[in-house]
């Protein structure tokens, strides 16, 4: 049965996505540029299209905790949320995944107060990558909605039982309108069976969850969590197939190649930004540079060992990032220069932030880094990509 | 014989084996309200000394499905659970119970719980108030009564100990308008079954809290934790109560009629510097002021003893809180 295509804004179709996800408890907060995939939702329950519960809850914090409470009693669990409340609801994100239930949740990704900000960029979604949470990014509204499929599928998997989090650019993808595939519900259900527990909160056979552990006792509990988040790398690879045979068209899977090829120089980057980078890439290809991009789809577990694949032979990489660690330098980028690092190879890295707070890199910008690179500027420190230095005060005040 | 035949805890939700201190009134009420509860229940904790006592890796207390998540949500959870179990059609017969400190719930707690009773979701939340944060060894929480040592709210030369009375927290569920709200004692264990099947014959949120001694963090002889709880109701320090679909009834007053607020302070450690430290008698006044105001909204202006209205009055005639003196 062929799908159809429909021309819808990003959250409305990561909301009918998430429908064919059969989820049993939905529980989600507004926050922008978050909140229409929440109001959409809910619409579907109120219509009868969607046999939930739809939690008023009372915060962030709230709907993670109830969302725990309900994986931990054996119902497929949602959230979304962007930013501050990503934050909020960072401590029982944490827990979550120490305890090893499998909800999927979206991060409309979006910058972190202070200053206040509802524009895009990835320092709320990086700010949690330690915890073991699986992150999956969105190049455009069809993977965003696709992903959700994969990350249920990924997450439940006995091989996994992690939770699982799809990231697509605030703004960015959920308010634009695209033409978007919503997944066929029997397909769905095929692709998608409902929820078995491994272990869950049942009268008939008792089980305590969330014991504390001592010393002696805590590093395998926690090592877990990083052995489970490893271990989801064939899972998301075969999860990747398995949509591709049911679905009829390829999606998800770990990165994308993107004339990298026989490029000397490689990009790196990972959302919506890549569609951007892909533009200036074929200009630049038709100019004669040998120019591609490594898309991270998936960035939690770090795919290090097909990444390698891909940048072994570039002369020059540039990680085009939308984040930071603030005090040291980048995010992806010093993880690209582990990986290189740990294989020996001696390519150089440049690593810029093009942009926080949602103001948006031109492709004129995209090729003025190319350039750099074909020029081979090498290049140490991680930049804060054309930061408009005459808007700033005195830095020290008084000064 | 083997003591499995001796002693029969098939019926215990909350079984043997658990770490609470010697004395312990929260370890007391939480074993026999859970046990009134049964086993066709989930119960959700947070974390605290309830938690800490009954589920040190790899061994459990638990008889029953239960869940710790974090400090400040185990009503939230229970929330998840309900939801969950609602949806999967496997509440028949079933209940959900979150249970948690004083600490967990009336502070760090209190957005989860107020969410869950503005919902009405279909779960009893037990409180066990033994008035601080006491897992952590002793911090003042917004239960803790007015001018109790504790490792936030010390005594001292500049200072009675806890300058605030305790927060209203069953006023606070009363006003989500929930059909039961209960405040029991440790010292009144036999009532907690009834306050149990009375809670739990409603549907929709329900609050039970529960007066626990804590012998270590009050400083009180741990044989005695019964005792000092029945003393906390005779004094009107710890006023015992249900609110029953909106309908106020009280507990019966003490039999041999109201004791004051002395008898229940000297026992416990933690109010020891009112009675060493100069001018601490006018502590124990405004202590008594506040028991008489207790018994007067309980029980009516006749029902406040003399000594009692007397308190009263030297606390209106008071000009300003004295300033603690070092004791000679």
């Amino acid at each position: 049965m062929a799908e159809t295509q429909e021309i819808l804004e990003g959250a409305m179709a990561v909301a009918h996505a998430v429908s064919r996800c059969r989820p049993e408890v939905v529980a989600a907060y507004p926050i922008t540029p978050q909140t229409h995939i929440s109001e959409e939702l809910s619409q579907i329950v109120a219509d009868g299209d969607l046999n939930a519960e739809f939690v008023k809850v009372e915060s962030e914090f709230g709907a993670a905790s109830v969302i725990c409470g309900a994986s931990a009693a054996g119902a497929r669990a949602y959230t979304a949320t962007s930013s501050q409340g990503l934050l909020l609801m960072s401590e029982v994100l944490w827990n979550i995944a120490g305890m090893r239930l499998p909800i999927v949740l979206a991060c409309a990704n979006r910058s972190i107060s202070a200053p206040l900000s509802i524009w895009c960029d990835h320092q709320d979604a990086e700010a949690i990558r330690d915890a073991g949470i699986i992150q999956l990014y969105a190049e455009d509204n069809q993977e965003a909605c696709d992903q959700h499929l994969i990350a249920y599928k990924v997450a439940e998997d006995r091989r996994v039982l992690l939770p699982a989090m799809v990231n697509l650019d605030g703004f960015l993808l959920t308010h634009v309108f695209e033409p978007t595939i919503i997944p066929d519900q029997d397909l769905s259900d095929q692709y998608l069976p409902p929820y078995e527990a491994v272990m869950k909160l049942d009268v008939n056979d008792p089980a305590t969850f969330g014991a504390f552990t001592e010393p002696d006792k805590c590093m395998e509990g926690r090592w877990m969590v990083h052995d489970a988040c490893r271990r989801s790398l064939p899972v998301i690879e075969e999860a990747s197939a398995e949509f591709e045979k049911i679905f009829g068209r390829p999606s998800g899977g770990l990165l994308e190649e993107f004339h990298t090829d026989d490029a000397d120089i490689i990009l790196v980057a990972k959302g919506s930004l890549s569609g951007t980078i892909k533009d200036v890439v074929e200009e630049m290809r038709a100019e004669g540079t040998k120019v591609g991009l490594m898309r991270i789809k998936t960035y939690r577990p770090w795919p290090e060992e097909a990444i390698l694949r891909v940048i072994k032979d570039a002369k020059h990489i540039a990680v085009i990032e939308r984040g930071a660690s603030f005090g040291a330098g980048g995010v992806m980028t010093p993880e690209i220069k582990e990986t290189l690092f740990d294989a020996g190879l001696q390519i150089p890295v440049s690593g810029y932030c093009v942009q926080l707070g949602g103001r948006e890199v031109p492709p004129d910008g995209i090729r003025e880094i190319v350039d750099r690179a074909a020029k081979g500027e090498k290049q140490t420190a991680y930049e804060y990509f054309r930061l408009k230095e005459d808007i700033l005060p005195d830095l020290v005040p008084g000064a | 014989m083997a003591s499995d035949e001796l002693f029969d805890y098939s019926d215990r939700v909350l079984t043997p084996g658990y770490t609470s201190c010697l004395g312990c009134g929260e370890a007391l009420a939480m074993r026999i309200v859970t046990q009134a509860v049964g086993k066709n229940a989930v119960f959700t904790n947070c974390t605290g000394c309830s938690e800490i006592f009954t589920s040190r890796y790899p061994t459990s207390s638990w008889a029953a499905p239960w869940l710790h998540s974090l400090f400040e949500n185990s009503a939230a959870i229970a929330s998840g659970v309900y939801y969950a179990l609602k949806h999967k059609g496997k509440l028949e017969g079933v209940n959900v119970i979150g249970t948690g400190g004083d600490g967990g719930t009336a502070d760090i707690g209190l957005q989860c719980l107020s969410g869950a009773a503005e919902r009405g979701d279909d779960l009893l939340y037990c409180c066990w108030d033994n008035e601080a944060y006491m897992n952590t060894g002793i911090q003042r929480s917004s239960l803790t009564p007015l001018d109790a040592a504790t490792t936030t709210s010390p005594s001292g030369k500049a200072s009675w100990g806890n300058d605030r009375p305790k927060k209203d927290l069953p006023a606070i569920m009363a006003a989500h308008h929930i059909p039961y709200v209960g405040v029991g004692s440790c010292g009144y264990y036999r009532e907690l079954p009834k306050m149990v099947k009375k809670a739990l014959s409603y549907r929709g949120p329900k609050y039970l809290q529960v007066h626990a001694v804590c012998p270590l963090g009050w400083r009180s002889d741990p044989g005695k934790t019964c005792e000092i709880a029945r003393l906390a109701f005779e004094t009107g320090c710890y006023p015992l109560y249900e609110i029953i679909e909106g309908e106020m009834k009280a507990h019966k007053p003490p039999k041999g009629g109201w004791k004051p607020v002395e008898e229940y302070l000297k026992p416990q450690g933690r109010f020891r510097h009112l009675f060493r430290q100069a001018d601490g008698e006018q502590q124990i006044v405004r202590v008594q002021a506040l028991a008489a105001e207790n018994i007067r909204r309980f029980y009516g202006d006749d029902e406040v003893p003399d000594f009692a209205k007397e308190a009263e009055k030297k606390v209106a005639d008071m000009a300003e809180p004295q300033e603690a003196e070092a004791t000679a």
